[in-house]
């Protein structure tokens, strides 16, 4: 589904991805591990089009079609989503007017029709149960005024409207107290199927206990220094990253 | 200069009808105007808007036959039931205005039967309130030929809005127009006002209007205006208000027509526990130039006042904000809060802002701010990435900030209007009608 192919990317002056590989299939979850400064919200940001960064080198593929050629818009349309770190606040725009547009434009670009304000309320009455949501949410501004926990639960309602074939989750657990975490946790598994997959970037191994991956990797320094399975995780967990460090200078 | 232009208008005056008392007030307004002229730029209040294009224009007064409709004025009606006046031209315009829904203790009078009928009220109050050294406001009282006076009895609490709809059409090309509002809101009344003005045709005119405001005792006057004259015309606006003890007054002015426009606010607070509110939204696209100039003169204690304007210009459009709030000595306890914020879609578009406070009392709490801002990158591509097209997220976040000043308006008709407005002048009107979050 995904192929990222030697990808380097610098913000400004800044060289911050030195090389990237990794493969996705689907039904497959990957996690990226990683101190900070690593690069793995880098990576994230990259793969949807964030305009800060530029791309240096390297290819994207997903689904076999150059994904660094398309807009944000365009690489949501083809099944991208991005899960942010920090979620956006915008004043003045319901969370259900910026949903339905959201889902329409999915439609449309689908080549499916929009649906009208009442058949979204169907579609969101499901929808919200995922992430055990209020449907008062509906109704406030976009992340204004929303805890960590709601910012982060909304960012997974919008994974469950606009079913992406690839997420990727930019460390979606931290800052989250343990409840939450569990909730957005199950909302991403229930979201899980055979023909989608996700990336879940995280500095923590705790979220892995809710969201266990097939595959885990280490980045630091713009690289992947070491993949594995989920032991790998707790491995870290344990010993902390800097043996894998020293292993790498070696 | 045209001032002999203005002055042979006045000599020309056919004022037989008028009451005696009114003459020396014209004459006094009309010297007033020669000595002042057009303003220019090398005064204060007008330092950023000259109406230096239009000083030499020679416009007639009055304007020749016109054929508009009721049905011609539906798109701008907001809402037929109301009662609506019309002013077509600068001319009350009975076959077009429709009183039959006024409220009972809510009278509405053309200007030269408000003179006639009620000629101790109209002296009382006409050209007392509008006092201010202006050219412009002189040059109305010397030549206003048309108005409307409204007056809400004692105790008449009257919520839907009356509408004094100025039109202005293809007849009105090369016409100056003096249009005068006199309102009177007596002891523990309320009103609500809208004046709409709106172009029919792409001609070049001059509106030069003078609204005067009277909030007694206790009263509440809610008033608003949606300026969209014609994208040729000139249009300068002057609303002074005087309120006196436990009064309100608000105030809400849409400024998205003209090639130029000014709309002047100012209000006396001058009985103490009043509360003025004056807000304000422009759209500025092309090379329009909008100016709103306030003024809120604190004159007794414990008042307060309330001030949001904001604006989205596109394109080499230009706006100006000039707020002032002033405190008198004895004016303890003000509680003043203004603030005005600016988006600006292009990099020739231009905003000059310059709120002032000038305090002369120690006991007072004023605040004032002022931003300037560009689209939201992050907002942006946060749409993007959720598959929100770039253009449809543009408007999108265009409209939504402007949508909260607009959330200040209390008539949800009116409300909704001018949301719409707003809309369409950003999203199309394709778009779905309710998209703004409600609060609470």
């Amino acid at each position: 589904m995904l192929e990222i192919t030697n990808l380097t990317a610098s913000a400004g002056e800044k060289d911050i991805l030195k090389g990237i590989n990794l493969s996705v299939n689907a039904g497959e979850v990957h996690a990226i591990m990683g101190p900070n400064g690593s690069g793995k919200s880098t990576l994230a940001q990259v793969l949807a089009g964030h305009p800060s960064y530029e791309v240096t080198g390297g290819t994207v593929r997903f689904e076999g079609e150059d994904l660094l050629e398309l807009a944000p818009e365009e690489r949501a349309h083809r099944g991208v989503f991005l899960a942010f770190q920090y979620p956006i606040e915008i004043p003045g725009v319901s969370n259900a007017y910026f949903l339905r547009s959201a889902y329409n434009a999915m439609r449309v670009a689908r080549g499916g029709d929009e649906v009208d304000p009442m058949e979204f309320l169907d579609v969101m009455e499901e929808k919200l149960k995922i992430v055990e949501m209020d449907d008062a949410m509906l109704s406030r501004s976009v992340n204004m005024g929303f805890s960590g926990g709601e910012k982060k639960r909304n960012e997974i309602l919008q994974m469950a409207v606009l079913e992406p074939k690839l997420a990727i989750l930019d460390e979606t657990d931290s800052g989250l107290d343990i409840d939450a975490l569990r909730v957005v946790a199950e909302g991403v598994n229930k979201l899980r199927r055979p023909d989608n997959a996700a990336i879940v970037v995280t500095h923590y191994q705790r979220l892995l206990n809710y969201i266990v991956p097939d595959y885990v990797h280490v980045l630091a320094g713009g690289r992947i220094i070491r993949s594995g399975t989920r032991e790998l995780a707790l491995e870290l967990e344990e010993k902390g990253y800097d043996w894998l460090l020293q292993e790498a200078l070696a | 200069m045209t001032i002999p232009h203005w002055q042979a208008a006045f000599a020309a005056r056919a004022g037989g009808d008028e009451p005696r008392w009114l003459a020396p007030l014209r004459q006094s307004a009309m010297a007033s105007f020669a000595a002042l002229g057009f303003p220019t730029r090398a005064l204060e209040d007008w330092h950023y808007t000259s109406l230096s294009s239009i000083a030499d224009v020679p416009y007639t007064i009055g304007s020749g036959a016109s054929s508009t409709t009721v049905a011609d004025l539906t798109p701008y009606m907001i809402n037929a039931d109301w009662p609506t006046i019309v002013l077509l031209n600068g001319r009350w315009s009975p076959a077009l205005s429709s009183l039959d829904s006024l409220p009972g203790g809510v009278l509405v009078l053309d200007l030269a039967t408000a003179w006639r009928e009620q000629p101790a009220m109209v002296q009382q109050h006409l050209g007392t309130v509008a006092v201010s050294e202006h050219a412009m406001t002189s040059l109305n009282t010397a030549l206003m030929q048309d108005g409307v006076v409204v007056v809400v009895a004692k105790d008449v609490v009257s919520n839907t809005p009356i509408h004094i709809l100025h039109v202005a059409d293809a007849a009105a090309e090369g016409a100056a127009r003096f249009p005068r509002t006199l309102i009177i809101a007596e002891r523990s009344s309320k009103v609500t006002l809208l004046e709409s003005f709106v172009g029919l045709a792409d001609v070049a005119y001059f509106t030069n209007h003078v609204a005067e405001v009277v909030v007694g005792d206790n009263a509440t006057v809610n008033h608003m205006k949606i300026q969209r004259e014609s994208e040729s015309a000139t249009h300068v606006s002057t609303t002074e208000v005087h309120q006196a003890r436990d009064s309100h007054y608000v105030n809400f002015s849409m400024a998205m027509g003209a090639t130029l426009s000014r709309t002047n606010v100012y209000t006396v607070l001058d009985g103490e526990n009043c509360g003025a509110t004056l807000n304000g939204l422009y759209l500025g696209k092309g090379t329009q130039h909008t100016d709103h100039q306030t003024r809120i003169e604190h004159a007794q204690p414990n008042c307060f006042s309330r001030e949001l304007y904001k604006g989205v210009l596109d394109d080499a459009s230009h706006a100006v904000f000039n707020g002032k709030v002033y405190v008198h000595p004895v004016a303890q306890k003000t509680d003043g809060k203004q603030s005005n914020h600016t988006l600006l879609l292009s990099p020739d578009a231009r905003i000059d802002t310059k709120p002032q406070l000038e305090i002369f009392a120690d006991d007072v709490k004023c605040t004032h701010g002022a931003t300037v801002g560009r689209m939201d990158e992050a907002g942006l591509f946060y749409m993007k990435s959720r598959g929100v097209p770039s253009e449809t997220a543009r408007r999108l976040l265009t409209y939504a900030f402007a949508a909260d000043v607009l959330e200040t308006i209390e008539n949800e008709t009116v409300k909704h209007a001018l949301e719409q407005l707003t809309l369409e002048r950003y999203a199309g009107s394709a778009v779905h009608p309710v998209i703004v979050a409600r609060k609470g």
